[in-house]
């Protein structure tokens, strides 16, 4: 029985690095493909520079979304939110820079309270009801943008802020790393972060330890959907305009970058930092299929996206599900 | 004495004991809410909007639009039945549609054309069965992965240009007319007797309901439950291709891009709104295609009084949550 | 003993939905003793435990911990006064390691955040007092069960606990860790911890009790020093027995069946973890086997793994004299096996279905033509059984959840009836059903064995075993022990097989007795 034990532990441990470690391999090998492969152009500070900028809001809504997945649960709305939140932050840009991102948060506090509330205190599924305040935050995005796409103030300080240079790397991209790596540390060195992580792993184990399962659960999405309405600022930020796709399909991309970077789908263990490898390594794959498509060799079409997002979280979920098999059987003995 | 399983344990229930005794006014509404809010919307349309009663608006217009979706709706109620759900529907739709278009394109006729979307819409199914039934995927998982790649996958096929065919008697799906009925009605009136008929007279059918009511008790019984779910997720996607074909055949062009957009929620919201529990084990034909239709005639009826169409898209959110409360407190 | 008791419970009643659940117990433990707390099914062990620990609030009754009246309301709350509970299923999170199990909800911390040297220090030297050394970084899952179980230990005492209650806590070990957990008790009460063994394990009781309480129906029926109460007198204590016996008779009074009748089934050397250790048994054409044991004893895993349900890991099983390896039940309803199970919520009853589609559940493939179910053949069956069964409802399409228990387990009784089966196993099939009904199933039962039905018939209620079986086999620790034949069986008989795990009576007149 000692044998069969050491065998699934060193099965687990092996995947895991796999997960974790894999992703952050796989970013470092595309890189170092990208600037063999394309040269100056790929490598610049101007390349760099946008890319990361762009990542910024998805690492964002993926911080978000990894908390929520960690507590076993998923939250669709993200996108929406973010859509509503560059709504609202556009709407007080007059009002300058700060009262723009307060407003945006505000807003995507609000859904985020709503769906903690259904989800934790009403114990009704996630998956629907964030696909139901999904439905709702978009509606109330487009109502209150009122005509095709909404405008930022072209004067006031909230234009342009998150392209604004801070090294050679846009504002909201440091942003966004304070954020990541004040998650890790939160999830790492604090007991909300800890009850999180058992929340997903055994929720009734959890609440038998006295840990304070529905106010966490509820803190996460609230979490989640503030950071969705502080990305949709951010969105505005930089394009300075709002329309009517803004934020779709954001979900999906949080969803694959936190599972490819360590997370399970299902709950217990994640990893932030990991979300963040998930997002670069995502959006690099794109940037990267970008430049091919312009050298003019192999056509690789932008439809390849959702592809590949779809073949890696496929990847995964089954490397998941061998995992979490192997341990089911063990605790079981 | 209580009733104890082999080996009771000392830990407190995960859940509270939720009161058996049922709430009456929660369990009427969601038996009967859908269908007393399509009559009491028809009410209200036929006092306050001119030519409500008509029968082409009625036929026409509401039935037309609901169609597509209350036969998607029948679909996803399938699979919740086996205390599943299919996210995938929108983009199986996508590929079906472009699987037929293509095939129209490519000169083979309509009858191959409709023989090669159904086909390719089943294999998307078996895919998400082998997933959930195979490999213990969850089924919100599963079907979470054809939801995401799905549509990229159709766009691949013809590199993401819209696909114009002209066909004739393929044109007759979307846009012709049985005894004056438009086919799609005709086709969702024909898809929901066949399936009441399976689920109320057929062996499958009793299977069906048997494996979500209690899988571990049908298994007991010999029932082979991976069949019986896998056939559920088969059937739920070949319906989403027969919808694809009718709403392709409409605008007489595939757009893998927007086709069947979103109708995954509003499957969801058809099914939720008929009474049915998520966790498995009824299901409600009639209730599915009340509801599929109650919905769209609520949406038409706030765009009609000049709510904007994401308003009414919202009000759909809210049918959701409110449906999914009443379900919390009937079980 | 004039010391005063750590814990004292008076006189606990506790009822759900008026059914009593406890009448009146009495439970005292002594600080630093380890009592064990034992009773069949439905004893009401469990439910004091919860009362105690804050799970159920109790209808009346005292308790009094360290001297002062108690009242938790809350696990928690009874954990912060000193009383721990490890719980059979552990209940620890998996994913997260050693040391943050044994910590969580009290974890050191430095500057506000959490200090993860103390933290894993810490876990290790309260482990290694346990006498268990492991890398206590590690996820907790990746360790075996008995491991785990430390580690839950390892956590109430870092509560400061001076009452630790174990459920069940070797249900899933090995032997060797089997050891280690009585060293660690013994360990704990050493340093002066107070232990409540709730197990059915009886060697184990023995070896590292010092003395026990047995509850039996709501009610404390015996409390003593192990020293004073052999097993044979335990057992009997805890399935009511007097210990004088008065005449009972088996299905065929007075000598042995003729066993002449081919033989339906032989299982051989049954095993499967956790439980099953080797069962074995053999039943003949029209022969009605019983199969006895205390709860745990492996009689449900047996008849799961005869049925196809379960898989086994060593053994044999032959129909007929062939050897058979069924998949799933599908392949055993096939082979004509019929499986009454014991949980009819889990395992039987599909409750939104009527009480016609739950009869006819098992016999829809033979109902089905064409892919259409016959109604009328429906019907007929429906009607034919629910008068031989006596099933009393308002339709035979009401559903099923409506009926009463005791109808409910004649509709899945008629379920596996309907199949015309060789060979029927039921599993507690007269649990929850009232007198007159009991005897209504047993001589139908008798009725259809005379008519070349073999029936595997498991029960815990020893008189029922007697009047209806022709033949038992006694299980102990998932191991056939003993066999009874004829008018062999007695309580007596398999009391002391369950007990001692042999027969150590004389033969009794006429009857003969397999070692």
């Amino acid at each position: 029985m000692i044998n069969t034990f050491a065998e699934r532990t060193a099965h687990w441990r092996l995947g895991q690095v796999l997960q974790r470690q894999g992703a952050l391999l796989a970013l470092i090998a595309l890189i170092v493909l990208g600037t063999m492969r394309y040269g100056e152009r790929f490598a610049t500070g101007y390349n760099l520079s946008s890319v990361a900028g762009d990542d910024a809001k998805y690492i964002f809504v993926a911080l978000g979304m990894c908390f929520v997945i960690m507590t076993g649960g998923i939250d669709l709305s993200v996108g929406s939110v973010a859509a509503l939140g560059g709504v609202v932050a556009i709407k007080f840009s007059d009002a300058g820079l700060v009262p723009a991102f307060a407003a945006a948060l505000a807003a995507g506090a609000a859904v985020g309270l709503l769906n903690g509330i259904l989800v934790a205190r009403y114990k009704l599924a996630p998956f629907l009801v964030t696909l139901a305040t999904l439905l709702m935050a978009r509606g109330a995005a487009l109502q209150l943008a009122g005509a095709k796409s909404a405008v930022a103030s072209a004067t006031s300080s909230f234009q342009g802020f998150a392209n604004a240079d801070l090294f050679g790397l846009p504002v909201a991209f440091w942003l966004a790393l304070l954020l990541v790596v004040a998650g890790a540390i939160v999830l790492h060195y604090t007991s909300f972060g800890r009850t999180v992580l058992a929340c997903g792993g055994n929720e009734d184990a959890a609440a038998l330890m006295g840990l304070p399962v529905a106010r966490t659960k509820l803190a996460v999405y609230l979490l989640s959907g503030s950071l969705a309405g502080l990305a949709g600022a951010l969105l505005g930020s930089q394009t300075g305009s709002i329309d009517a796709a803004a934020g779709k399909g954001w979900e999906l991309t949080a969803i694959a970058a936190v599972v490819v970077g360590g997370t399970l789908l299902t709950g217990g263990i994640g990893s932030v930092l990991g979300s963040l490898v998930g997002v670069l390594l995502l959006q690099l794959l794109f940037n990267l299929i970008v430049f091919e498509n312009s050298r003019g060799g192999i056509q690789i079409s932008s439809y390849w996206e959702s592809v590949v997002r779809g073949a890696f979280l496929l990847a995964v979920v089954l490397l998941q599900v061998r995992l979490t098999r192997g341990d089911k059987a063990q605790s079981s003995a | 004495m209580p009733e104890t399983t082999t080996a009771p344990s000392l830990a407190p229930p995960s859940t509270p004991t939720r009161r058996r005794t049922t709430s009456n006014g929660a369990a009427l509404a969601q038996k009967y809410g859908a269908g007393a809010l399509l009559v009491g919307l028809c009410v209200y349309n036929a006092v306050f909007t001119p030519n409500f009663l008509t029968a082409q608006t009625l036929l026409d217009v509401q039935l037309r639009q609901a169609a597509p979706v209350a036969i998607v709706a029948l679909g996803m109620a399938l699979v919740i039945a086996v205390a599943g759900i299919d996210l995938s529907v929108g983009s199986v739709m996508a590929i079906a549609g472009q699987v037929g278009a293509l095939t129209l394109l490519s000169g083979a006729g309509p009858v191959a054309a409709i023989f090669a979307a159904l086909l390719a819409a089943a294999v998307c199914g078996a895919f998400n069965g082998a997933l959930i039934v195979r490999y213990s995927v969850q089924p919100i998982i599963a079907t979470l992965i054809l939801f995401v790649a799905g549509r990229g996958i159709a766009q691949m096929l013809t590199g993401g240009q819209l696909q114009g065919f002209s066909d004739p008697t393929f044109q007759f799906i979307g846009l012709g007319r049985f005894l004056g009925i438009p086919f799609p009605v005709v086709l969702m009136v024909v898809i929901g007797a066949v399936l009441w008929f399976v689920v109320r007279y057929t062996g499958y059918g009793r299977t069906l309901l048997a494996t979500g009511g209690n899988e571990s008790a049908a298994r007991l019984s010999g029932i082979r439950v991976g069949r019986v779910k896998l056939v559920a997720y088969v059937t739920c996607s070949t319906l989403a291709g027969l919808v694809s074909l009718a709403v392709i055949s409409i605008t007489s062009a595939s757009d893998a891009n927007n086709v069947g957009l979103g109708i995954e929620l509003d499957a969801i919201a058809a099914v939720a709104v008929s009474g049915t529990p998520l966790s498995g084990g009824r299901i409600s034909v009639i209730g599915t295609v009340v509801g599929a239709v109650m919905l769209r005639l609520l949406q038409n009826t706030l765009i009609a009084r000049g709510v904007s169409r994401e308003v009414a898209q919202m009000v759909t959110g809210a049918v959701i949550v409110l449906a999914l409360f009443l379900q919390r407190r009937t079980h | 003993m004039v010391e005063a008791p750590l814990l004292e419970m008076r006189a606990i009643h506790k009822s759900f939905a008026g059914v009593p659940a406890l009448a009146g117990v009495d439970f005292h433990v002594a600080p630093g003793e380890i009592r064990a707390l034992v009773g069949q099914n439905g004893a009401g062990k469990s439910t004091l435990i919860k009362v105690l620990t804050g799970v159920h609030r109790r209808d009346a009754g005292t308790v009094l911990f360290e001297g002062h009246e108690v009242d938790f309301t809350s696990t928690q709350a009874a954990q912060d006064a000193g009383v721990a509970t490890i719980y059979q299923e552990v209940n620890l999170v998996p994913y997260r390691s050693v040391a943050e199990n044994v910590c969580i909800g009290r974890a050191p911390r430095r500057f506000g955040l959490l200090d993860w040297k103390t933290i894993n220090a810490d876990a290790q030297n309260r482990l290694a007092e346990l006498g268990v050394k492991v890398d206590v970084t590690r996820p907790l899952m990746e360790y075996p069960i008995a491991t785990q179980q430390m580690t839950a230990i390892a956590r109430a005492l870092s509560f400061d606990a001076r009452l630790v209650i174990m459920d069940e806590p070797t249900s899933s070990l090995a032997e060797a860790e089997v050891t280690v957990l009585l060293d660690a008790i013994r360990r704990l009460r050493d340093s002066g911890v107070a232990v409540v063994f709730v197990s059915h394990r009886l060697d184990e009781l023995y070896a590292v009790c010092d003395s026990i309480t047995v509850l039996r129906d709501g009610s404390t029926v015996a409390d003593a020093s192990i020293a004073e109460l052999s097993k044979y007198e335990l057992v009997s204590t805890m399935l009511g027995r007097s210990l004088t016996e008065s005449e009972r008779t088996g299905r065929h009074a007075g000598g042995i069946r003729a066993t002449d009748a081919p033989t339906v089934l032989q299982a051989t050397n049954l095993r499967r973890a956790p439980v099953l250790n080797g069962s074995t048994l053999d039943i003949k054409k029209g022969e009605i086997v019983g199969l006895a044991g205390l709860l745990g004893s492996g009689r449900s895993e047996t008849a799961r793994v005869l049925f196809g349900a379960d898989k086994i890991t060593d053994g044999e099983i032959r129909m007929s004299g062939t050897a058979v390896n069924f998949a799933s039940p599908r392949d055993a309803i096939r082979a004509r096996i019929g499986y009454c199970s014991e949980d009819r919520k889990a395992d039987g009853l599909i409750p939104d279905l009527s009480v016609r589609e739950n009869l006819t559940l098992a016999l829809l493939p033979k109902l089905t033509r064409r892919g259409i179910v016959n109604r009328k053949r429906q019907t007929q069956i429906v009607d034919e059984f629910i008068g031989r069964l006596g099933i009393k409802l308002a339709s035979p399409d009401q559903k099923i959840r409506e009926l009463s228990g005791g109808n409910q387990q004649k509709v899945l009784l008629a379920r596996w009836l309907c199949t015309k089966p060789d060979l029927l196993i039921l599993d507690e099939p007269t649990r929850g059903i009232d007198v007159g009904a009991k005897q209504e199933i047993q001589s139908l039962v008798s009725d259809l064995a005379d008519d070349g039905l073999s029936v595997l018939f498991i029960s815990s209620e020893l008189e029922e075993i007697i009047t209806s079986c022709d033949r038992v086999m006694v299980l102990r620790d998932g191991q056939t022990v003993h066999e009874l034949d004829g008018s062999a069986i007695t309580e007596e008989a398999m009391l002391h097989a369950m007990a001692e795990g042999t027969s150590t009576i004389e033969p009794i007149d006429g009857g003969q007795l397999h070692a």
